[in-house]
Formats: C-alpha cells, structure tokens, sequence
C-alpha cells in the first residue's frame, strides 16, 4: 500500500488531505510544518510527500530542496499545496525539485483523481 | 467517491478565529516588514482563505483573497508597512470575523463594514505601484464538449531529467488510460550505446493516439500539466482523413498544423474564463457538505436573514486545547492507580488479619493516587487567562483612537490559569470594566499634562491566585472616582438618604447599583447607565466578588476575586438533625457558640445575635427546611456565620462536622430548583448532602426579618 507523508501547518486541511487519502486506502504520516517533515522523511520512506508551502520553521520550497538531497527521495514525487498558483509559485517549486503542485480549495475527488500522475 | 468534510468544519473554524486572533496581536506589534510577526500574518490570512474556499465560504474566500494580497506585497517588502494600512487590515480581521460567520450560518453578510473595508483595501491595493493583478487561480474551463469519438495524437518527447523531479511517465500514461483508450508507440532512437547510458537520464520518447468521445485538449493537457516544462508536447486533433497517417512518424501533416498546439508557450484562457471559476469554486463535495448542514440547521438558514449576523453567534466549539504535559501526567496517575488497583485485589485473593498493616497503606496509596488524579483532572479545564486577556490589546487600541486619548495597556500574570467555564463567563464583564477605564478612568491628555502626569495613560490588567480563588485587577492611573460625585448622584437618584455618612468603599459600591451612572454625557464607549450594576450581578453569578479601590488624582482598581472553578468547592459539612448539609467554606466568617447574653430577640421570632459590633440576624435551618432538629434552644447552639455581600447571619445547626472538597451536582438539571439550596453533592459513604445556597438563604433571612418586623407592628396595634 502506497504510503503518503503530509506536511501542512493547518490542522484542518491536514485533516482532510489525510482523511481523504486514508479512505481512499493510502498509508498517511502527517507532519506540522516543514522542519517535522524532514525529520519524519529521514526516518522512514515514503511514495509521495505532498507539502503546503507557507509554513513555520522550515516552508515547503526548502523542505523539497533539502528532500532531494536525501539519496532516498531523489525520485520520490513530491507535491506542492498551494493557492498561490501563479508562474511565480511554479518555477519556485520547480527549481526546488517539486513534481507538481495542487490548487487550493481542497477538493477530495481531484486530489484523488491527480495524484494518480505519480502513484498507483 | 464522494468525501464529506463536514466533519472538519470545526476544525477549520477553530483555527480560522486562531488565526485572526493571530493576525489581530500580530498587526497590533508589527512595526516594519523585517518583523518575523508579517510572516504569521501573512500564513494565518493564507491558511483561512485556503481552508475558505475548500467549505464553500465564498465570502471569507473574496474578501480574505485582498487582505492576503496586501499582506503579500507587504511581506515581500514591495509595499511600505503604513499605519493607514494597519489601521484597515484589522478592520479587516473583524469582518472576516463576520464572514465566517455569516458563511457558517449560510446567509449573506450584509454588515455595512464589509464593503467600505473591501474598498479601502482595493484603494490601498491600486494606489501601489506594484502588479495587482488578480491571480489565475485556476486552470480554464472545459471549453470544448466533443460529442462524437475523437482522436488525438501526442507526440511526447520528455527531457532527459524528467525523472528526477519525481514525474514518472508510465502514471502519467495510466492517468491517460484514466481518460481514453490508448494506442502508445515507443521511440527508442535516441538510446545511447549500453556503456553511455546514464541511469538517471531518460531517453525515451513516446507517441500516444489517444481515442475518446468525451475528454478535451484541456484534459490531456492537465495530465501533463506537471511536466510541461521538461519536456516537448505535441497535441493534435486528427481529422478523419489524417487518422490514417497516424502510424506514420510524420503525422504532423498540413492538414493539422493549425490545431497544433505547443502547450510549452500557452496560457489560453481568458481573463473571463478565470472570472467565472472564482466566481464558482464550490467543489462538488462543498455543496454535500453544505447540504449536511442544511437539513440538520434548517432554521438558520430561513430565518437568517432576518438575523443580523451577531458577533454573538459564535461557534459551539466544545473542545479544548491541552497542553501534552498534562495529558502525560494523567497518564502517569492513572498507570499509578491501575498499579495500587492491583496490589489490592493481590492482597484481596487470601486476605487474612496479618495483612492488615499492607492493606491500610494500600488504601492510603490509594487516596494519595485519586487525590491527585482529582487535581490533574481539574487542571485539565484549567486555561491561563492570557485567553481572556488578548482580546485587549485591539480593545485599547481602538478605544484610544476613539477618545482621542494615548492609553498604554499593560498585562501581568496572563499566564495565571482559571476553569474554562469561569473564563468563559468573565470576558464581558472585564471588557466593561477596561472600556470604563479608558472612557471614565484615564483623563484627556490636557488634562493630565495639567496634573503633571505623563501624557499616555496607563492600564493595567494583572492576575495573580489567593488560595482557592483567583484575583483579576483592572488598575488605571487616571483621576480616580469623584467622591462627592458619587455621592451626589445617589442622593439624586434616590438611591441613599442624603447626610447619610458613608465609608469611601460603600460609597464606591454605589457604582454598581442599578440605574447609576456618574457619566454626565452618554459616550458611545460605556456609561449607558446598565453595565456596572450587570458586571457585579455576572461576577456574583459565579460565585465571585468585586471591590473598588480609588485615589483621588492616582487613579483606581477594580478587583475581582473569582473562584478558581465552579465544578468543585470548598465546603464545610455541618448537620441538622439527621441531615448533612454543606456551606461554601469561602463564604464562612467564623463558627461560635451562643452566649445568651448576647442574643437579643427582636420582635416575633426572630433573633439578632450581638457579634462584637454587628446585629446578625439568626436562621435556624430545622425551620426553614422543616426538619427535626436536636437544637431548638438559641442559647448555646452552634452558629456558623456566614457573610455575602457585605451582609451577615448566623446559621444555628447541631454540629460542624469534616471540610472536605466537593463535587457539584446541578440539582436544576436532576430535579428542579430549590429555594436555599445551590446543588448537590455525593458524599463518601454514598448519601446526598445539599449545598446552601448562601446569597440565597440571606435574601430569605433579610425578607423574614422585614416580614417579622410587619406582622410584629400589626400585632401591636391591635394590641393597642
């Protein structure tokens, strides 16, 4: 079973993202802020890492960053969860190394639906 | 698959008012962009709005999506942190406020507020030299329906890293599968000889014909749309004469070059288009969600809007937030208990005498393990009181530019923890007291500058604990309350005899009678004349107490004094023939026994005892309750005088027994409300005692004496 790691500050759209993926039968480790992601991807292998990118402590483009360096997410996707989704934002997560993003509001369906790009 | 969210809403309301408590302090402190405190702004508007637009609170979405903007530019130092601008965004923290409620309760916000601050912000936003331009938020619509099957071909040519940034082109492949049927032929061309291949490179290209009747160029495009950038993409539309050249590798013919499409350089929707999606970003699971809420609040949203959206419909949240430490302790007494638990039952199994001595330790172990499981639990509803006090800041800050007048606040003990339900119930009063700090307290700056006082007025809020209870201050350093205004109002109103000699305290308790107010004007701010009288009947509610402290020209203090929790009281078991009954030990002045020259009957049957130099008034509780009692005789029973609000009486009982702490029972929600009890309690060996409820046993003592007083007068004239 794919397993999925969640890094978002809100509780509530960690919530959901985790309920969603959950029901749809993924493993999910969810995390607060991007500082916690990393210490919880040093630990454990993921299939994909989906991450907001305003946070405290360490945001989600230097997460990415610093998760490419780590020999055993050099090919893991990993999604951005944004509602900035302007150019700007896309080269950002791009240059870090991100596979893609996902557009705010949370939508369960398409999330599902999208995240069949990079896993099965 | 359908996937309710409803089930998070608390949550995200939860945090959305954390989140503009966060922005409210944060806008309060912030000073220049350098300030971290932006960067929590700026994520606390970023998460609402997120979370906004995923329940379908379209107006928090709009409204939050401008203040999110200008706290962007702010953040990236493109725009000057302006008092001006500060002064809006908190205008705006208020009407998210409303916005979310009014979102939460499905009706239009209709608060005037709303639009004059969306316009200052939209004048804030064009005055900038910066773009301002709306963000595409979203990919365009759906702009072609095919009817009959088509075909597409799609020359995927990706580059070499593609792979390293996590894309895979056999999912992309299967969410194409997901859309159509597929036809995929793989260019091997380009493979290096075995001894050049780079393992993490890719060489391939592939060419898909990609059949369906329903999926347009912008789904296709959408499944690529992560990779647009690495990699080359051809789409075309094949005609009817062109899907016979389809196997061939130039099926890029003449024919279909126009419908060619470089998604690389393409961005075609229109500022329309991207107009109409926001204006509908309600997800399909948003409207269930919304649904949900419909049939189980029906009324709130047909009579909505006949409401205005009132501050005061505040989410029912029930939860509450506790801090790990404690949940680890409880943990700990619980393992601790579950271990004595056992030991017992151990020594239980072939119990004999000589296991005596074990057994009272164990039962001592015991004690000492429910005691402080008891305590844990009850620190659990324990909050520090910084939640009641943050809301001041902003509260100053407004009133100050309200009276015109420079007020600092300062805030000692926030950290001073109180029951939540407590807390809950004092916020309205303290704000009152703070607002009548500012309006009637502190003195406009002319004035003060006259007394030789430094120009800013200072409030202070301060918390600290006394033994069981806890002290909440409201200091303020302005002119203190007039005497002789006081008290010439109250002669005025009628509300004290005039050359009635009064203390400074009983005078400054003339405050909060009903109907009194010192203000010779009305202000917006207090001094509508109800309040003081309510702020004293709200602290009395919870069993707590207020005093006034003033020097003329110093300035004056508000103390409230408030039981730590209502859940659990202190309480002194005393008894009454067969019964127990417990009396709130804070309420307890001294027990005594009567000496008969000291009680001084009155008229009829009641009984002024002479303590030192007050008359109290005795109540023997075998009468008010009808009960059999061993001590009929005044002379020589016990009393137990009790004091509210500056009033005394001695109740007579049998015999005081234990203090012990007890537990609250409402009798209102069991049985009904009884004159003279406040609640109930199970005592240890399983039998009920009720708790006296002493305002309410005095306010009966006070009426029986007048009632005394009259049938004693009629009785005399007719002896007459």
């Amino acid at each position: 079973m794919p397993k999925f790691l969640i890094v978002d500050d809100s509780n509530s759209i960690r919530q959901m993202v985790s309920f969603t993926l959950k029901s749809a039968g993924y493993d999910v480790v969810e995390a607060s802020d991007g500082l916690q992601g990393l210490q919880t991807a040093k630990g454990e292998n993921f299939d994909l890492v989906i991450s907001d990118v305003n946070m405290p402590n360490m945001n989600g483009i230097e997460l990415c960053k610093e998760l490419r360096k780590l020999p055993t997410f050099e090919f893991t996707p990993i999604l951005m969860l944004t509602t900035e989704s302007s150019g700007d934002m896309k080269v950002r997560g791009k240059e870090a190394g991100a596979t893609g993003w996902l557009v705010k509001p949370f939508n369960p369906d398409k999330l599902l639906a999208t995240i069949k790009r990079v896993v099965r | 698959m359908s996937i309710d969210l409803a089930q998070f809403l608390p949550t995200f309301l939860e945090e959305s008012y954390e989140g503009l408590e966060i922005m409210e302090t944060g806008l309060l402190n912030l000073q220049s962009s350098e300030d971290d405190s932006i960067h929590s702004i700026f994520r606390a508007a970023h998460s609402i709005k997120g979370g906004a637009g995923t329940f379908g609170f379209n107006q928090v979405t709009e409204f939050t999506h401008l203040v999110e903007t200008l706290l962007d530019e702010m953040r990236d130092g493109r725009r000057e942190i302006l008092k001006s601008d500060i002064e809006i965004l908190l205008q705006s923290v208020d009407c998210i406020r409303l916005l979310i409620d009014a979102d939460h309760n499905k009706i239009v916000c209709e608060d005037e507020s709303i639009s004059k601050v969306e316009s200052l912000l939209n004048e804030s936003l064009n005055s900038s030299s910066t773009d301002t331009q709306p963000q595409n938020e979203n990919k365009s619509e759906k702009t072609q329906t095919a009817t009959d099957a088509q075909s597409w071909l799609i020359n995927f040519t990706p580059q070499p890293h593609l792979v390293q940034t996590g894309n895979d082109p056999l999912f992309l492949f299967n969410a194409l599968a997901d859309l159509a049927d597929l036809e995929i032929v793989c260019n091997t061309s380009e493979l290096p000889a075995f001894s050049d291949i780079e393992p993490k490179e890719l060489y391939l290209s592939w060419q898909i014909k990609l059949t369906s009747s329903d999926a347009t160029e912008d789904d296709i495009k959408e499944v690529f749309e992560w990779v647009e950038d690495e990699c080359t993409l051809e789409i075309t539309l094949l005609t009817n004469e062109a899907i016979s050249d389809v196997q061939e590798d130039e099926a890029v013919n003449n024919d279909t070059q126009e419908q060619s499409i470089q998604v690389q350089s393409t961005q075609p929707e229109s500022e329309q288009s991207s107009k109409q999606e926001l204006a509908e970003p309600l997800s399909p699971t948003a409207i269930t969600t919304d649904t949900n809420v419909l049939t189980t609040k029906p009324q709130s949203a047909i009579m909505g809007k006949d409401k205005a959206p009132a501050a005061k419909a505040k989410p029912d949240v029930g939860s509450i937030r506790v801090g790990v430490d404690k949940v680890d302790m409880l943990i700990n007494l619980v393992g601790e208990l579950v271990i004595t638990q056992s030991m017992l039952s151990e020594l239980g199994n072939d119990f004999d005498l000589s296991k005596v001595e074990k057994l009272t330790s164990g039962l001592d172990q015991l004690l000492q393990n429910t005691k402080e499981l008891q305590e844990s639990v009850m620190r659990i509803r324990m909050l520090p009181i910084s939640f009641a006090f943050n809301r001041f800041p902003r509260l100053i800050h407004d009133l100050s530019i309200k009276t015109g007048k420079q007020i600092e606040l300062v805030i000692k003990g926030e950290q001073t923890e109180l029951d939540k339900t407590v807390m809950e119930q004092i916020g309205d009063p303290l704000v009152h007291l703070v607002r009548n700090a500012a309006d009637h307290g502190i003195e406009s700056t002319e004035v003060r500058l006259a007394n030789g006082k430094s120009e800013k007025g200072t409030i202070s809020l301060n918390a600290y604990h006394v033994g069981g209870s806890i002290v909440i201050e409201v200091n303020d350093d302005g002119g203190g309350i007039n005497r002789e205004a006081v008290l010439n109002k109250a002669i005025e109103k009628g509300i004290v005899e005039p050359n009635s000699s009064l203390t400074d305290a009983q005078v400054f308790d003339l405050l909060f009678e009903p109907g009194f107010s010192t203000a010779s004007e009305v202000t917006d701010i207090s001094g509508r004349g109800v309040g003081m009288d309510v702020v004293k009947k709200n602290i009395q509610s919870l069993g707590g107490r207020i005093q006034v402290e003033s020097e003329p020209g110093k300035g004056s203090c508000f103390k409230v004094n408030l039981p730590l929790t209502l859940a659990i009281l202190d309480g002194q078991l005393v008894r009454v023939g067969t019964e127990v009954y417990i009396i709130p030990l804070i309420t307890i002045v001294e027990s005594l026994q009567a000496k008969a020259e000291l009680i001084n009957r009155v008229s009829g049957n009641m009984v002024l005892y002479r303590l030192r130099e007050d008359n109290v008034p005795v109540l023997p509780i075998y009468q008010l309750f009808n009960l059999e009692a061993q001590c009929t005789e005044i002379e020589n029973a016990l009393l137990v005088v009790v004091e509210f609000d500056g009033q005394k009486v001695g109740l007579m009982v049998d015999d005081l027994l234990a203090q012990q702490q007890v537990v609250i029972k409402s009798l209102q929600d069991n049985y009904q409300q009884v004159d003279g009890i406040s609640g109930a309690t199970i005592l240890g060996d399983g039998s009920v005692a009720m708790i006296l409820d002493i305002p309410g046993m005095i306010t009966m003592a006070l009426k029986q004496s007048k009632i005394a007083q009259k049938t004693a007068v009629n009785h005399n004239v007719e002896v007459v």
